[in-house]
């Protein structure tokens, strides 16, 4: 492997040109984006047009096809991609919450830092009580995920992430499938960790939330990105017809 | 009141002579019994354990990426569960058996390093393994794609999801059918008789053969000890099953 000469000073995340296609569908058609460390990008854009496929390339569990993307300097278009390394730093969520049903919510935050990083138990588990409390779910450590709400669920997910200590945090619609009043909880959550400093890469409909916590903002289409720009400029000075057609249904 | 009961029986014997319950007041008799019905249980043991990890062993096989190896389990598996396990035990037995290197412990009689028991062993265990690699191959493909995904974007690697994530959860799904091929089984444990294996059904026989007046005695113990042994069997698996129930999930 490599050394990388990563310094916090270039992007953390910098996709260059990115291709993928399933079969004959090109999913993604020259996808390109630089996310500095301590930045909240959101991705919009309508259902199908590659979202969550360009989210799922970050992480290696879609391989792209070519082009380019580092994370903190390590190229994930690599035959030789060291996975493990590369998912130590990236932590991802998903729209299921994908919970292992058979461990309470405690042992599912705390069994990749025992499996993978090897860390001693004792210490694995004085980190997941912390990160209970942190997603606020004090109480509920000894519950499985069938016996918690769907909120609750992904604030265990979120944490479960957060145990490996990851540098970049990747939500795919980790809202979509909550009911309305669940989402805050769950927003409330990513926010504050947006406002502690954690990279995030969100792919989400809350265009509330993308006004307020992003600092910048990715409209997709079809496979390309439209338009970017930090919310202030985004929403109110838009100036692809796609795009404007895309907010005014959704806002 | 042993005494008396003995006494009972063998006044029942004379009086009706097709209930000739010989195997209670005659020691001889009870002995061969005793002899028969411990042979059913070490076999029903061994092979049940033999053919569960039969089961798992080969169900991991057939993830394999290689293509041979997934041909070898499924042409094993053809074979052993499109025939009837009788031939099966008379081809190991008196086919393969003929193959095996003998040795002579008392330097007169050449005896096969494999004996009949042995064979039975073999035979049974693999038959019932056959159908256990079915079983658990379909509890493994039930454990849901994105519950892999999650356990891999946390840097686990396939090993380790199956170990800790997969498997845990396939043998969930898998008990209920596993628990009906155990039932078969010991049951299909009786057809050892054919190759002069003595448990139970081969004792009862020759006890009926040297006293034909025994004949409906003999059977009737046949079911009890079945009803029993299967009622045994079951009552642990179902305990087993409601041991490993995840609070909150499944049906
Ligand atoms: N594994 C796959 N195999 C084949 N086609 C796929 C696969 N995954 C996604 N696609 C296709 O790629 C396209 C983009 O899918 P993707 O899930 O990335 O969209 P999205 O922007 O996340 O949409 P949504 O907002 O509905 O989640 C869709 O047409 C989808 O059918
Ligand atoms: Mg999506």
């Amino acid at each position: 492997m490599a050394e990388s000469k990563w310094t916090p000073k270039e992007p953390m995340v910098s996709a260059k040109d990115v291709h993928k296609s399933f079969g004959d569908l090109e999913v993604l058609k020259g996808v390109s984006m630089d996310v500095m460390k301590g930045d909240c990008v959101c991705v919009i854009g309508p259902s199908g047009s590659g979202k969550s496929t360009y989210i799922r390339c970050i992480n290696a569990l879609n391989p792209i096809d070519s082009g380019s993307i580092e994370v903190e300097g390590q190229e994930v278009n690599d035959p030789h991609l060291d996975k493990l390394e590369l998912r130590k730093k990236v932590g991802m969520v998903f729209q299921q919450y994908n919970l292992f049903p058979h461990k309470t919510a405690l042992e599912n935050i705390m069994m990749a830092p025992m499996r993978v990083l090897k860390e001693p138990k004792d210490e694995v588990e004085t980190r997941a009580r912390e990160l209970i409390k942190k997603v606020r779910l004090e109480g509920k450590e000894d519950s499985f995920p069938g016996e918690l709400s769907g909120g609750q669920q992904q604030r265990v997910a979120i944490a479960r992430s957060l145990a490996m200590r990851p540098d970049v945090m990747l939500f795919d619609e980790v809202t979509a499938a909550l009911d309305p009043e669940t989402v805050k909880e769950v927003l409330v959550t990513i926010r504050d960790l947006a406002e502690e400093g954690m990279t995030c890469i969100l792919v989400t409909h809350e265009m509330g939330f993308a006004r307020e916590v992003a600092n910048h903002i990715y409209f997709t289409d079809r496979g390309v990105i439209v338009e970017h720009g930090p919310p202030k400029t985004f929403f109110t000075k838009a100036k692809d017809p796609r795009t404007k057609e895309f907010l005014s249904q959704i806002l | 009141m042993l005494q008396s009961i003995q006494d009972y029986f063998r006044q029942l014997a004379e009086t009706n002579p097709s209930w000739n319950f010989i195997y209670i007041y005659d020691p001889v008799q009870t002995a061969r019994v005793l002899d028969g019905l411990w042979m059913t249980i070490i076999l029903s043991v061994v092979c049940v354990i033999l053919s569960v990890v039969i089961g798992v062993v080969g169900a991991l096989l057939q993830g394999s990426p290689r293509r041979w190896v997934r041909s070898v389990v499924q042409g094993y598996i053809q074979f052993f569960r499109n025939t009837p396990p009788l031939i099966q035990l008379l081809f190991f037995y008196f086919a393969l058996g003929q193959f095996t290197p003998s040795y002579s412990p008392d330097g007169w009689l050449e005896v096969p390093i494999i004996s009949n028991v042995g064979w039975a062993i073999i035979s049974l265990s693999f038959f019932a393994g056959a159908f256990n690699v079915e079983i658990f191959r379909s509890g493994i493909e039930a454990v849901p794609e994105s519950t892999k995904e999650a356990s891999e974007s946390l840097g686990m690697n396939r090993l380790q999801t199956y170990i800790y994530v997969v498997l845990p959860l396939a043998f969930r799904v898998s008990l209920p059918s596993l628990n009906n091929n155990l039932v078969n089984l010991v049951k299909t444990t009786t057809q050892a008789i054919v190759i002069a294996v003595p448990e139970l059904l081969y004792q009862l026989v020759s006890i009926y053969n040297d006293y034909s007046t025994a004949q409906n005695a003999c059977m009737v113990l046949m079911f009890l000890v079945y009803i029993v042994l299967v009622g045994i069997l079951v009552l642990g698996m179902n305990r087993w099953e409601r041991g490993m129930r995840i609070p909150g999930y499944g049906a």
